[in-house]
Parts: C-alpha cells; structure tokens; sequence
C-alpha cells in the first residue's frame, strides 16, 4: 500500500479507569480512502477521534502512535498536526461572520488581504453560497452551515480528515446532498478519511472499509 | 498524552493564586493573635500575657458588646436565609422573576455602607419616612424623640444589613438553580398535589443547600463583624465588637493595640462558633426535615408564609431603592428642612463644592478597583484555563476561595498592616491593591467559573485543527465568545473593591482615601447634602461599570446572535 500522505496508527490503545476502550488497534487509510469506524454508543468512537487530533481529554490513558506519511505527529500539539475535524455540530464560531469564520482557517501560510480574500470568495462558491461572506452563521439553514462548516476545514489545508458523526443532525434529504458533498471533497483533495458513524447508510455510501469496535 | 501539552507555566497558576490571598490571611492571623496575647515587639509588647484579655472584659459595656454583635449578627443570618428562601420559594417559575438576577445585580454592586447612608436618612426620626407622613398624618411638627438608627437594640444594623445580604443569597440561590433539574422536579411535585412554595421547599432546597451553604456561612461571618455598616446604624456606646477594635486600634493611646486584638481575636471566635453552631443546626434540620418531608403533608403552613416573606423581600428591594434616591435628592438640595417631602431649593451647589475633592477620590477608587480587577482577571483567567487541561478544582479550592469571606476582616487585616508595616509598604497603593484583591478574587472567581467551565470544548478542539496556537484560541475564540460573562464578573469584582471599606482603612494605614473610606467617615456628620453626593458616587461608580458590562457585548455583537446564548 502507498503510505505516501496515509494516516497510520500504530498500536493504538486506549484505556479509562483501568477498562480498556479501544484495544491496540492498527490501522492505515491511504490517501483518498475513505474508512468507517463503526460501534455501539460509548464504545469509544469519538475517543479514538480525539486521540487522533490530539484533543483526548487526560483522564484517558492512551499508548500508540499516529503518523502522517511519515511523519510521527503523536508528541505534536492538536494545532501544528494538520488534521481537520468535523463534529455533529457545525460549531461556526458565533461571533465572526461566515467569511469571518472561512478566514479563520488561512491563517498559517496566506498573508494579504487579497489573497485571503479570494480564497474565501472561491471556497463559498465551491459550497453555492456566493454572496455569503458577511452573514451572521445563525441566519443559515442547517445544511448551510454544515457547508460552510467542511469548507473552514478545508481551507486550512489538513492532511487528515476526521469526521465526528458529522450527518447527524441532518434530515435525510439533506444527509445524502451533504455525504456526497464532504467525499468529493475529500476525494478530490486525496485525504484520507476516518469516518466514525453508528448509521450503516453513511458507512454504504463511503464505501470503503468498515472497521466495527466494542462487541458491534 | 495530552499532558505533554499542559504549559508548565500555568500549572503553578492555581497554587499561586492561592497563595496570593493565603499569605496575607495566614500572615494576618498571626499578626492578630499574637499581639492579642501581648506579643508586640515594635511596641513594647515583649512577653505572651493575658493582660489585653484582662483590658477587654473589664471594659465597661464588654458585655452587651458581645450579646449585641452575637444578637444582630444571628438574627440578620437567620432573617436573610428565611427571606431569600421565601422570596425563592414564592417567585419561582413566576413570568416576572425570570430576569431577576438582571435586577438584583446593580442593588449589589451599590457598596454596603452607601446603602447604609441613604437607609440611615429613611429611618431617622427626622427622616424621609417620617418627613411624608408629617405632620398631616402623625401630628408631629418636630421629630419624634425616639431612636431608630443607632438604636441600642441594633435593629437598625439588622434591617441595614438585610438591604444588601438578600439579594445577596438571592443571587446565590439562582445560580445554584441552574446546576439542578430545578423546572422539572417543580413540576412533578406540584402534579402531585404540593403548593409550588411546599413543592420548592421540599424538594428543590435540600437539592440547592449544598451549594449556598458557603454564601451563608459568609454571610454569618459578615453580619457578626461588619464594620462600615455598624459604624453607620449600629449603636455607638456600646457597640458591636468589631466597631469596638477598630476604635481601640487607632486609638490614640498605643497600648489599647493590644486589647483591639483581643477582640478581634474574640470577633474571630464567635465567627467560628456561630457557623460551627449553625452547621450543628444543619444537621438538626436534616433529620427533622427529613420526616416532614414524608409526612407528605400538603397544604401546611409554609404556602401561607411564603407571601409574607416575598412581600417583606420587596419592601427591601423598594427600600434600597429609596436609600440611593434620597441621597440623590439630598446632593441636589439647597435646603431641606423638617418636615418637608422634598426639599424647598434645588442647586447645584452642593457639587461644585465638591469639584476639588471628588475627582481625586473617584481616581483613587477607580485606579484600585481597575488594578484589583485587572490582576484577578489574569490569576482568575490562568486558573481556569489550566483546569479546561484535567483536574477542575475541587471543594477543597472552593473552600479556601471563600475564606477571606469567611474569616472576620478585622481579624486578619489588623495582622496583615503589621506585615506590611514591617515591609514598609503600608499606606502605599500596592498594599491596598493588594488588600483588596483577597477579597476581589473569590467574587470574581466564582462569577465566572461557571460560565467558562460551561463552554463548549469542540469549540476549542475545531479551532486547534483549524491550526490555532492556544493563545490564539484563547484570545480569538473563547473571549470573545465568553465577553459578556467575563465583564460582568468583572463588573462584581470592580464593585466589591468600591465597596471595601477595613481593607482601605488598614492597608493603607489610613493614608490612602477612597470613596468609601471619605463617606463612611462622614457618615457621622450633620450635613447631608455633603454625605448625599458622596455616597451618591460612590454608588454610581460600580453601578456605570456594571451598565458598561452589560451593555458592550450587545453593541458589539449587535448583529451576531447566536451569542444570545451566553448573554
């Protein structure tokens, strides 16, 4: 397998108050490919996420390694690990504007307000909300802000892509436009894709592996 | 993992906040106790000795000292617990006390001892209540010769004292409402057939009473050794306990040093015995409580009585209200004589005269209340952020925070101005700071703990993806987000520092005026017109930054509303 840009785990294992969450898993998802990781409720799903982006809260104890590529990014910080997250929630921040929010993502490598700008511009239209850049976020619809919401992550160009049940609070119209949207996306860009979901139907239409935790 | 990313710095934050304010408490009780039991080197006091003891119960009126700050003080305690639980019980659920804390919270920012002024004008016998009902109602023509304030019984400290300690447990009780499924066990008990004040009573009280058992322990320590108010509505000969240290320690004789800390030490004492007598009570009432409760008796007295307290609640409320208007109208009066309504002449005179001394005092107030604020923000700000990384502080934090409002101020601030004396740093601003951030700190701590402990952590998690350093997360994100709650806590902070009246006295060895200090001290004199305007500054201080707070994020975020949700 081309491990050129993959996200690899490596003997990862996860323990809480001496009962062990996620067994020493390992784990490669190439570029472009899309894993599910599916399970029961608590069985660690979202933990898994957060040891991923490097979030876990410290109660958890957790071993094992999450490389990159091949870069080992498990001693960095969640903010120089180049890896997206997407949760249930759009959690736009509710204080900036959603070109605001868009903008928020450039920070590291784009300077000039042109450049920035245009960028913003160029990701609304890619989410066919041109027009939008100074609208309050509370004023869109829900599938709206879920576009916006994938379009901030990627505009911080991340070499992983995590999403947290992202569908879920969606109706089922809107589930199946938003799915296809976040996986040509993420497609198009060559992340890999860990995807943790406790509905079969996103698993189907991501089409890749399915990884089952907990007794599921 | 993470806790490789815990900065180190900000790990030391909560044990340096602590022992910000444990120092000068700790240091503070030595230096009380020892010169209580005759250790006082820098004056003479070479040897442990029970003379100042001796000094202190020989004293005339020693007696009714105690029995009247013991009297006062449980009395006021246990009429503002009955208040407050009443008024809870009775305007819980109700469409126009939901914004209650919106309204109780300037009443609170007024500082206690301007209050106590415009009370004091109310109720004297040649005061506003009197001045409407004469002589058309009462026949009087002259004041009445009768005692209200100052009264030997220290009912008018007790009323005075109310003013502002309701509210204060009001206050307490709403926050403490928000941690409890409050609305719905409400709802189950009256569906099953409880009166909403029993059904609140029994079921929602002993849920809550946890968490306003620490503002009730602060208020039995306040109401025992208060001083500023005592000073203004208590009796003067004898009088409470720690009016009494306070005149010995800056006596001119400087041997009455010693017995000053005997009471102190004493004031301290009864303190002690109060809350632990209390908590014996607590208990008490648990096991008695507890078969009341399954009794299951429906329609008992307490639906009759919640009305009453409700209705005596308000009358606080319109009364404060009054206090701050009277003194409005008195810096405003040119003359305003028995029997009078309202003044005869209006001028703006009165604060003109003031223009020399006011600004300076306001600057003073300001400039301590702004660096008190500012420094507990960042102790307060550094606490909370090492928390969000693993262990939240436990009760054991909550309980030390709460100990400056626990101990009596006199019995450590006499030993803290010995320390600071021997650094040499009395009477400077930075004792006075510093004074005033032991007291400032806690306020602020527990204002916005709650809020901050609240805030989405996937917030912080998708900005850290996003590629934002923690700073920027901090500063960009969750401020921003949280601005409303941080200024209004600040807003608390700021009007507790006002309102600091011994902490001024002592730190600043009485070189160092405030506003409160200058009214208080003037509080004793006979022309109004002066007290009036400045007590009436020294109340609209907190009362405009408390507007400000309230009023900045709206205009901020005018157009954002998804921050509805946080103000």
């Amino acid at each position: 397998m081309d491990l050129n840009g993959a996200l690899r785990l490596a003997a990862v294992r996860i323990v809480l108050s001496g009962r062990e969450l996620i067994a020493p898993l390992d784990l490669v998802v190439a570029s472009g490919e899309q894993v599910t990781v599916m399970g029961p409720s608590g069985c660690g799903k979202s933990t898994l996420l957060a040891f991923v982006s490097g979030t876990l809260d410290p109660v958890f104890n957790a071993s094992g390694r999450v490389l990159i590529g091949e870069t080992d990014v498990t001693a960095l910080p969640p903010e120089r690990r180049r890896i997206g997250i997407q949760f249930q929630d759009d959690l736009l921040f509710p204080h900036l504007s959603v070109g605001e929010n868009l903008a928020f993502a450039l920070m590291s490598s784009v300077r000039g307000k042109e450049e920035r700008r245009a960028l913003v511009q160029q990701a609304l239209i890619e989410a066919e909300l041109d027009g939008f850049v100074d609208r309050d976020p509370v004023t869109l619809s829900g599938g709206q802000r879920a576009r916006v919401a994938l379009m901030r992550t990627l505009l911080s160009e991340p070499k992983v892509l995590l999403l947290d049940e992202p569908f879920n609070k969606l109706d089922a119209q809107l589930r199946n436009e938003f799915r296809r949207f976040v996986f040509e996306h993420a497609a198009a860009r060559g992340l890999p894709t860990l995807l943790v979901t406790h509905d079969a139907a996103d698993a189907a239409a991501a089409g890749g592996r399915v990884i089952r935790l907990g007794n599921g | 993992m993470t806790a490789q990313h815990r900065s180190d710095w900000l790990r030391i934050a909560p044990a340096f906040t602590a022992g910000v304010f444990l120092l000068p408490i700790g240091a503070g009780l030595i230096g009380t106790v020892l010169p209580a039991f005759g250790y006082l080197p820098a004056i003479g006091g070479n040897e442990l000795s029970l003379a100042p003891w001796r000094v202190l119960v020989a004293h005339p009126g020693f007696a009714t000292s105690v029995m009247l700050t013991l009297g006062t003080g449980v009395l006021t305690s246990l009429l503002a617990v009955i208040l407050s639980v009443g008024f809870c019980a009775y305007a819980y659920g109700r469409p126009w006390a939901r914004r209650i804390g919106a309204w109780l919270a300037p009443l609170l920012s007024t500082p206690h001892s301007a209050l106590a002024i415009g009370f004091a004008f109310l109720i004297l016998p040649s005061g506003w209540i009197v001045r409407a009902i004469s002589p058309w109602l009462t026949g009087w023509t002259l004041p009445p010769d009768v005692s209200t304030v100052g009264h030997h019984t220290g009912l008018a400290l007790v009323f005075g004292l109310l003013l502002k300690e309701v509210p204060y447990l009001i206050l307490m009780i709403v926050s403490a409402l928000n941690q409890v499924p409050a609305r719905e066990h409400l709802t189950i008990a009256r569906a099953l057939g409880y009166s909403r004040a029993e059904a609140w009573v029994k079921a929602i009280l002993p849920q809550i009473y946890p968490q306003i058992r620490l503002p009730i322990y602060a208020v039995i320590a306040f109401s025992l050794s208060v001083v500023d108010v005592g000073l203004i509505l208590g009796p003067s000969n004898p009088p409470t306990l720690s009016v009494l240290a306070v005149r010995w320690f800056f006596d001119a004789d400087i041997q009455m040093y010693f017995p000053a800390a005997a009471a102190a030490c004493l004031q301290l004492l009864l303190v002690i015995a109060t809350i632990v007598l209390w908590f014996s009570l607590e208990r008490l009432l648990v096991i008695v409580g507890r078969r009341w409760i399954a009794a299951g008796g429906r329609d008992g007295l307490l639906s009759r009585l919640t009305l009453p307290t409700a209705v005596v609640t308000f009358t606080l409320f319109v009364v404060s209200l009054l206090a701050i208007v009277g003194m409005a109208l008195w810096s405003v009066a040119a003359q305003w004589r028995y029997p009078d309504a309202l003044p005869q002449a209006w001028t703006w005179a009165n604060w003109m005269r003031r223009a020399d001394s006011l600004p300076a005092l306001s600057w003073t107030t300001l400039l301590i209340g702004m660096l008190a604020t500012a420094i507990a923000v960042v102790l307060v700000l550094a606490c909370l952020e090492n928390e969000g990384r693993g262990e939240r502080a436990g009760t054991g934090a909550l309980w030390i925070l709460y100990l400056p409002l626990l101990f009596p101020q006199i019995a450590f601030l006499f030993g803290a101005q010995v320390l600071l004396v021997r650094l040499e740093l009395d009477g400077t601003l930075l004792a006075v700071v510093w004074a005033h951030l032991v007291f400032v700190l806690p306020y602020l701590f527990l204002s916005l703990a709650d809020p901050w402990r609240a805030f989405d952590p996937r917030y912080a998690r998708t900005a850290a993806s996003l590629g934002a350093s923690r700073f920027r997360v901090l500063f960009r994100v969750k401020l921003p987000i949280l601005l409303r709650p941080l200024l209004i806590a600040c807003a608390v902070a700021f009007a507790v520092s006002v309102g600091q009246y011994l902490a001024t006295l002592f730190a600043g060895n009485g070189r160092v005026a405030t506003l409160t200090t200058e009214a208080v001290t003037l509080a004793g004199g006979a022309d109004r017109r002066v007290i009036g305007a400045y007590a009436l500054v020294q109340s609209l201080f907190p009362f405009l930054v408390y507007l400000l707070a309230a009023a900045l994020p709206a205009l901020l975020y005018a157009n954002r509303r998804g921050l509805t949700r946080w103000t």
